[in-house]
């Protein structure tokens, strides 16, 4: 595509259609949500569920910009609220797991619910561990396999599970989990698995409460010889680059590709709120009779005209980087650097943006009879989760110099 | 439709724009920074690639294709040569940017062929003054009516002063507005003073004092409708945003292989985090920039207000060109600091970035 700025027609019908559903089905209830923490924001959920997922009145004929037009839904709906966005009835990162590693039949079969299911339903996707973070190669976890019953058994705890409650407890939904199914196979021998709703075995622990996206709901998941069909493995059982360097594996790397289209989104979540507390703080200071001069000479501008100018800025720039990984991902080609770039900026952009907007508004910006504080506290975590600041620099790091996890860690 | 990518023409624009970088701007560059001028041989060739005539009106000799999108991204290939070097290259902009978007006819015909013929004329451009409290859109340099012209007083900065034969415009208050006058080199009561700055070093620069300069009345660019100056200096902000990314990839290019090869405790520095994330904080932010910059040079295009845009494109270009050539000084440690290596003139050159105002225009 020709260098342009200009959103497709889909894309303007989208951020319209999600802007309304921002303002109106999600600001309402924003507040009561982050205040009845892990309780389900039915009205919201329900809303979902019966019209939202319904998608945006595009126009099929038109030609598409697909994967822009998913992120420019999550900044609106983020621009609305950030924990009941990740709140939303839909498969999410479970969905996006299945969809880049399941067979077609795997994919017919796991995502079929979330179109026919009477009631809402959702997916989430478990890689971290009370042991494992960031270094998600370093999960104990484990699979093993069952001849007489081909089936897998799973052991282990999971934590920070978004969806976590509603993918294990609600009929229909699953969550995908990472384990190993050869120890010693290091990296090689990390599979994925789908594990139905209210599968035997897999139990609920708890739900974490948190500094904010409150209405989401981060659940730790334990797994006590929790059975699954054979079936249920995404991708090959085989384990590859056993004995030799694990990195010679495509199975662990797979898995990590389906950041490289999650990882855009995240960064437009952050924009959405980021651009949410900006868009108030210019709001309030138009009511107080203060106005943003672009014209102005340097020397002129007042400390509160550059500091919006600068998160002006910051966020646009993140959009942008964010826009160009999506774009790249519609287009099939590797984005890997550039999604990480985007994650990376947005989000300490917008947890820094969130932050200044605290600071200038002063008492404004502390009460809780406003969002900004909520603002604030709902986008740090995305300069945390899908990697955090540090491992998506190293990301960029290692492409840029053209370096090996082995020789940057 | 949302999309990244030059088109093939702007592609092969930019290869050939590089390839001439390499071979011809980039040996010139320290040479031309020590010796406080621009080569000859690298102007006259560079004027052979039209870069600037290009974009001028093909009724004055000028090849019709103006593209602030395209200027954008060869005053970025440019600049990742040299700074300097490119600002020289592209001065005929400073003439024929403004004679073009607001020139009378008789002017646009006594002063855009020059800039279009065979040979290298540089343009002008008279903006900055010195002073901190410095605004582009209300001078403190006067324009004064008196009798059939016009009388001109004040002082100016960071005014390119090539050699040549071309007049120079300058930008002062008429009656509170900001409005730009042919003045010539030789005018009475003009002085040139040659400069030196921190950066820039190998541009050649005059301070302009002007005392009493007496021009006529068609020497008011633009005649009675006159010039939109704030316009012009959203095109010179846009300009100087991509020149400044320009130069920070450079200095970004520099850090980086430096980091691959220098050893420390026994293994290549980059393999440490602290240079590693300074490297990645480093390309994020340059790309941020540029992508700022394309937007608005876009926008242009467009025919859209740009005020807005450009500003914050050329002030996020700003921080990032001089948090980029820090950071490679840094990177560098002891030699960064040391002449035989660019990373120093990079950081000079990215200090004076708050005050190159239309140091270009596109
Ligand atoms: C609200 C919430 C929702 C989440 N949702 C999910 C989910 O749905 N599924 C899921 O699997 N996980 C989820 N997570 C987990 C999240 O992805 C991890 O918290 C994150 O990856 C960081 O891991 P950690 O917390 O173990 O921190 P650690 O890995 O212990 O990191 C601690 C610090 O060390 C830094 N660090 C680590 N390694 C390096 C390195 N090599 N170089 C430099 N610095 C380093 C980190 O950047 C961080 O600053 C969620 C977390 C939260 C808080």
């Amino acid at each position: 595509m020709p260098i342009s700025f200009e959103l497709s027609k889909n894309s303007v019908l989208a951020r319209e259609h999600y802007n309304k559903i921002a303002l109106e089905q999600m600001r309402p209830v924003s507040r009561e949500a982050d205040t009845r923490e892990h309780d389900l924001p039915q009205q919201w959920v329900d809303f979902w569920w019966n019209e939202g997922r319904k998608g945006s009145p595009g126009d099929p004929t038109a030609e598409g910009d697909g994967f822009v037009t998913v992120c420019i839904q999550a900044e609106e709906l983020c621009f609305g609220d950030a924990g009941l966005y990740l709140r939303m009835p839909t498969a999410a990162l479970g969905g996006s797991a299945v969809g880049a590693a399941g067979t077609p039949e795997q994919r017919e079969k796991f995502m079929e619910p979330f179109k026919s299911s009477p009631h809402p339903v959702w997916g989430a996707m478990a890689i971290t561990e009370p042991g494992a973070g960031s270094d998600s190669a370093a999960i104990e976890s484990t699979a093993d396999f069952d001849d007489a019953t081909q089936e897998w058994v799973l052991n282990g705890t999971k934590i920070f599970c978004t969806a976590g409650d509603g993918a294990s407890q609600v009929d229909g939904g699953f969550v995908v989990v990472w384990a190993t199914i050869d120890k010693s196979a290091g990296r090689g021998g990390i599979k994925s698995f789908v594990v139905p709703a209210n599968t035997p075995g897999m139990e609920l622990v708890g739900l974490e409460k948190k500094m904010g996206i409150r209405a989401s709901d981060t659940a730790t998941l334990r797994f006590d010889d929790c059975r699954v069909p054979r079936e249920n493995l995404l991708g090959s059982a085989e384990v590859r680059g056993k004995g030799k360097k694990p990195s010679g594996d495509k199975g662990f790397k797979g898995a990590m590709a389906t950041f490289d289209a999650s990882r855009p989104i995240v960064a437009a979540m952050a924009v959405g709120v980021g651009r949410a507390s900006l868009d108030f703080l210019k709001e309030e200071l138009a009511r107080q009779g203060v106005t943003i001069r672009y014209d102005a000479a340097p020397h002129e501008l007042t400390a509160i005209e550059r500091d919006v100018m600068e998160m002006e800025a910051e966020l646009q720039g993140a959009r942008l980087l964010t826009w160009r990984s999506a774009q790249m991902m519609g287009q099939g080609k590797p984005n890997n650097l550039e999604a990480s770039m985007a994650k990376a900026k947005a989000g300490l952009a917008v947890t820094q943006i969130t932050q200044r907007a605290v600071q200038i508004l002063g008492p404004l910006g502390q009460s809780q009879k406003l969002l900004v504080e909520k603002w604030m506290r709902d986008a740090k975590i995305n300069d945390i989760f899908e990697g955090t600041q540090q491992i998506n620099q190293l990301i960029v790091a290692r492409r840029i110099l053209d370096y090996s996890s082995a020789m940057l860690r | 439709m949302i999309g990244f990518d030059p088109t093939d023409e702007q592609a092969l624009i930019v290869e050939t724009v590089r390839q001439f970088v390499v071979n011809e701007v980039r040996p010139e560059s320290r040479p031309c920074d020590e010796a406080h001028a621009l080569s000859k041989d690298v102007l006259t060739q560079a004027h052979e690639l039209g870069l600037v005539a290009n974009g001028l009106p093909e009724t004055h000799g000028g090849g019709g294709e103006r593209s602030a999108l395209t200027s954008c991204l060869i005053a970025e290939e440019l600049a990742w040569g040299d700074l300097s070097l490119a600002i020289g290259i592209l001065s005929p902009s400073l003439l024929g940017v403004p004679v073009t978007d607001y020139g009378t006819e008789a002017q646009q015909a006594s002063l855009l062929p020059t800039l279009c013929s065979d040979s290298f004329e540089p343009g002008s451009l008279a903006i900055v003054e010195p002073r901190f409290d410095f605004n582009p859109l209300a001078p403190t340099t006067t324009a004064r009516k008196d009798g059939d012209g016009y009388v001109l007083d004040g002082a100016k900065c960071l005014v390119p002063w090539l050699d040549g034969s071309g007049p120079v415009l300058v930008v002062a208050s008429d009656e509170g507005r900001p409005q730009a006058f042919v003045v010539p080199r030789g005018a009475k009561g003009l002085t040139a003073t040659p400069e030196r700055n921190l950066g820039l070093a190998g541009l050649p620069t005059v301070e302009l004092a002007l005392a009493g300069v007496r021009v006529p009345e068609d020497a008011r660019l633009g005649g009675a409708a006159g010039a939109d100056i704030a316009a012009l200096v959203d095109r010179g902000r846009v300009a100087m945003a991509a020149a400044a990314v320009g130069m920070a990839r450079a200095s970004f290019e520099l850090a980086r292989d430096y980091a691959k090869e220098r050893e420390a405790f026994g293994v290549p520095i980059a393999t440490k985090q602290a240079i590693a994330f300074k490297l990645a904080d480093m390309a994020i932010e340059i790309d941020a920039a540029r992508l700022l910059a394309w937007e608005a040079a876009f926008l242009l295009d467009e025919g859209k207000p740009v005020t807005r845009e450009a500003r914050l494109a050329s002030d996020k270009a700003r921080r990032t060109v001089l948090q980029v050539a820090d950071g490679a000084v840094q990177v560098l440690g002891g030699h960064g600091y040391i002449r035989d290596y660019l990373p120093e003139m990079h950081l000079r050159n990215a200090g004076g970035f708050q005050s190159f105002e239309a140091m270009s225009l596109l």
